[in-house]
């Protein structure tokens, strides 16, 4: 066992115990006493018991729990790392215990919805920004606390778990919050920046999610680097618009949480949304992917509510429209491919 | 035309002047002011890092600019030994650079001391005199002389002087957290945050203060208002200290924050107006100065750090709407405001408050004839803009109660960063508007201002602005019965706005939309030489002066009205 801190030092909790919530855990229980939160008494067991999660061996100083308030009484400092359609929910299971003093970092990269009572995604076809909520919105929405920061960039959960060199962005308004962040999770292999401008950095996690689907695309249909390298300067650029449409800094966009994770996810077949634009393209149908999947890719989602929005907002997207025409709307993966080769994009770049 | 507005005079909650916070500073005026200075001292160490070149340079860059004003813009108040003082400081610098043979120890202490000499000069300067006798007379002559115009004009005939049909507080309607704001000023210290859009805000929100028995609030006046005699003895009563935005240097700015921050810690209940200055535009103020509000967080912080305990010292902020049919300012106003924005080819500046003997006039005026004016007291809340309860305690958006205390530590105790500070202040001037919005009362005036404003825009698509706004006005006109259906839609969702608890609406709005538009036409504006809205013999609706029907207009733009044209 590594050396603890004092034992009068509260503990860190981590909500969620995915395959990234586990390898963030793990990380964090190197220089701290880890208490993890999981929905299920079976994995919670396992944890306690084993020491395990789905049969892989964790730090053996993280203790496992289902008590929302027990974790928020222990600790001051909380990661939550879940899915983006289980966070509202989960957020709104742990408010009753949040207080002013918590400081609150999310691992989610993805967005949620947020429509006034009664309506459906559906039925608007449109939606504005006032709809859309990045995961720390959702946390200020439902929460008192008010510290709060996010975790992003090239993490694929397997290398972080395995130990691999790898660095991250912790953004918040908060210096505390970066401070605290850096000091928590900063070893000899996982280096860790600061950003301020955490809308920015949170809009990279999410909006790369989409051409990480359209790169596993390609590389499904068996084509090759200079594809790849088009599809990602292209995307670059994409990202770059949308995520100022919704309020991120371009200067976010470039960093680790952009192109660093960008580059990342769409090379790696570790990467769920990468596996979804590869099954795709070797003709399977979405619904049977989603149905064989253990976690939840992002990205899906991402492309349904930025298709609304681009339609709210009169802007053009070619690779998040295509994207969803073929995940909804049965178009062929060619056809879009055809599409965007025609597409008259003349300028390379011009968002700097 | 059921008034809910508060017709009696409230009590004392502190009888006894000794008791009030204000008396209390004004008799420790000597240490208050050393102490200011020297926590302003502190501050501006702190920023130049105890870095000797730095701190030479911030008090060279204040002497230089401080000559600069001394040549440039002179004014009635400033003192006379001001020269002076400004060519010692400068002999003193002057001295240590040329001086070689002195050690930086000796160096730095010489530097501290001029520090200290102008920190000290400064807090001197902004120090309040609340003199107790001199309130007891101003709130005299405000209640009393008022309310006999008031009388003299409402009630015929000679006697009617003597009447007491009518008081001040029939014209000046007070409504909201009344009782609020008297239960937390015993618990903890008050900050006031009110709208403002006229001069006259400050003597008006320091008569609703004395009305609702609250003991005087001290607060920070433009130091220009000084220059006016009257105006310099009401504020001097009010509790006022002076703000002088020429003076723009780090060490005037640390020793204002620090003294009004002080203030807040001592239990001094305070008045910000937090847009600054007057609205130019007529616009519920959008974005905030963040400058003094900052002090109400970092008080708070400090307040927390003396004691354990949670209501200890506690900061609430009250905003305050005051909604007007008239202001006197409004053609002066929005001219600065076109000329700062955009492109007003000529520009000139008038003050309409510029000599006592046009305020008296005004307010002469103002008291004879009927225009009334509604005072909304918001909802306290904490520095972070939570809600709190009659008794101070703060609560979340659930219901829940929780400690403010909370949200300034980390690790188990109150600590200091100001950056956190800075980012816990913007939120809170976030809060601040949103208050603003939801209290803001809608006059008949505003609606029909508004109404005609977005008609006329409409009738021009074409143009923007500044082009619309240099239409002739003989030009212009509207067809009445286009106008009554025009105002009935936006009156509607008004209420539909006010159902949702977005915003609030005068009595005078629950009657026929006749009666409502002729009220509005009769008060919107009433006494510009210019009216911006007036119904011609045909019966129609017509304006005489453009820029500033779009000031009143002003008024109710933020709840998407414009949407309804």
């Amino acid at each position: 066992m590594t050396s603890k801190n004092s034992s009068k030092e509260k503990s860190i909790g981590v909500v969620g115990m995915g395959s990234f919530g586990t390898a963030i855990a793990n990380i964090l229980a190197e220089k701290s006493n880890v208490i993890a939160f999981a929905r299920r008494a079976e994995v919670v067991d396992e944890i306690n018991q084993k020491h395990e999660v789905d049969g892989l061996p964790i730090h053996p100083g993280i203790i496992g729990t289902i008590d929302p308030e027990f974790l928020c009484r222990s600790c001051d400092t909380i990661f939550f790392m879940i899915p983006s359609a289980a966070f509202q929910e989960v957020i709104r299971s742990f408010s009753p215990y949040l207080y002013p003093y918590h400081l609150v970092i999310h691992g989610t990269k993805g967005l949620c919805l947020d429509l006034p009572e009664g309506q459906k995604l559906e039925d608007l076809g449109k939606i504005t920004r006032e709809n859309i909520l990045t995961m720390s919105e959702v946390i200020l929405k439902e929460t008192v606390a008010i510290r709060v920061g996010c975790l992003a960039g090239p993490n694929l959960a397997r290398e972080l778990y395995e130990g691999q060199p790898a660095a991250t962005v912790v953004a918040s308004k908060y210096n505390e919050v970066i401070l605290e962040g850096q000091r928590l999770l900063r070893t000899d292999k996982f280096q860790v920046y600061g950003n301020s401008d955490i809308v920015g950095v949170e809009l990279s996690g999410v909006l790369k999610n989409i051409i990480a689907i359209a790169a596993g695309a390609l590389a499904g249909m068996g084509l090759g680097e200079n594809a790849k390298g088009l599809l990602i300067s292209r995307g670059m650029v994409e990202l770059v618009y949308l995520g100022n449409a919704l309020g991120g800094s371009v200067k976010s966009f470039i960093g680790l949480a952009g192109i660093g994770d960008l580059v990342a996810t769409c090379n790696s077949t570790l990467s769920r949304n990468y596996t979804v634009g590869y099954r795709l393209a070797k003709g399977e149908k979405l619904e049977d992917i989603q149905a064989t999947m253990e976690e939840v890719a992002e990205g899906i989602n991402t492309i349904r509510l930025m298709k609304a929005f681009v339609e709210g907002t009169g802007m053009r997207a070619p690779i998040t429209e295509n994207l969803y025409k073929v995940l909804f709307e049965d178009l062929k993966i060619e056809e879009a491919l055809q599409y965007l080769m025609k597409y008259p994009f003349n300028v390379d770049v011009d968002f700097l | 035309m059921a008034e809910n507005y508060i017709k009696h005079k409230y009590d004392p909650i502190l009888p006894k002047k000794d008791e009030w916070p204000v008396v209390k500073l004004s008799k420790s005026r000597k240490d208050f002011i050393k102490r200011v200075a020297e926590a302003s001292k502190r501050s501006v160490l702190q920023i130049t890092g105890d870095n000797i070149d730095l701190l030479k340079e911030e008090l060279e860059t204040t002497l230089y600019r401080e000559k600069l004003r001394i040549k440039q813009n002179p004014w009635d108040v400033d003192p006379d030994d001001e020269k002076d003082f400004w060519r010692k400081v400068k002999s003193s610098l002057v001295q240590i650079s040329a001086d070689t043979n002195t050690t930086k120890t000796q160096k730095k202490k010489k530097y501290l001391e001029i520090l200290d000499d102008i920190t000290m000069r400064y807090s001197e300067e902004i120090a309040s005199n609340f003199i107790h006798s001199h309130y007891k007379v101003t709130r005299r002559i405000v209640t009393f002389g008022f309310a006999r115009l008031l009388n003299a004009a409402r009630v015929k005939g000679f006697r009617s002087i003597f009447s007491n049909q009518y008081t001040l507080q029939d014209k000046i309607q007070i409504v909201g957290e009344t009782d609020q704001i008297r239960e937390l000023a015993s618990k903890g210290t008050i900050v006031m945050v009110p709208t403002h859009f006229s001069n006259l805000d400050s003597i008006l929100i320091g008569w609703v203060i004395s009305v609702l028995g609250l003991p005087p609030f001290i607060y920070g006046a433009g130091l220009n208002l000084f220059n006016i005699g009257i105006f310099a003895y009401f504020m001097n009563a009010l509790g006022a200290y002076k703000v002088d935005r020429r003076k723009k240097n780090l060490l005037y700015l640390e020793t204002l924050k620090t003294y009004s921050s002080e203030a807040i810690q001592a239990g001094v209940h305070s008045l910000f107006f937090p847009g600054g200055t007057r609205s130019r535009s007529g616009m519920i103020e959008k974005k905030l100065k963040l400058g003094l509000l900052s002090t109400a967080v970092e008080a708070q912080r400090a307040n927390y750090q003396k004691t354990k305990n949670e209501m200890g010292g506690k900061v609430f902020i009250v905003p305050v709407t005051i909604n007007y049919h008239f202001v006197l300012e409004a053609p002066s106003l929005i001219q600065e405001y076109l000329s700062m924005t955009g492109q007003e080819r000529y520009y000139k500046e008038r003050d309409e408050f510029s000599t006592s003997y046009k305020i008296s006039k005004f307010l002469v005026k103002f008291f004879t004839k009927g225009s009334d004016i509604s005072v909304t007291i918001g909802k306290a809340m904490d520095v972070m803009g939570n809600y709190v309860d009659n008794a101070g305690n703060s609560f979340d958006r659930h219901g829940r109660k929780i400690n403010t205390r909370d949200y300034f530590i980390s690790n188990g105790i109150v600590t200091v960063d100001t950056q956190r500070e800075e980012e816990y202040t913007h939120h809170l001037g976030r809060r601040i508007v949103e208050e603003f919005h939801l209290n803001n009362r809608v006059f008949s005036s505003h609606l029909v201002a508004f109404t005609a404003f977005q008609m006329i825009k409409r009738g021009n698509k074409k143009l923007d602005l500044y082009n619309l706004l240099r239409l002739p006005e003989e030009d212009i006109f509207i067809v009445y019965v286009e106008f009554k259906e025009a105002c009935q839609r936006v009156l509607d969702k008004i209420f539909d706005l006010e159902a949702e608890g977005r915003l609030q609406v005068a009595p005078h709005l629950r009657q026929d939309i006749d009666s409502i538009i002729s009220h509005g036409l009769d008060n919107v504006g009433m006494y510009h030489a210019k009216r911006p809205l007036i119904k011609n013999k045909n019966g129609n609706i017509e304006t005489q002066d453009l820029s500033v029907l779009y000031f009143y207009h002003n008024r109710l733009i933020g709840y998407d009205l414009e949407k309804l044209f």
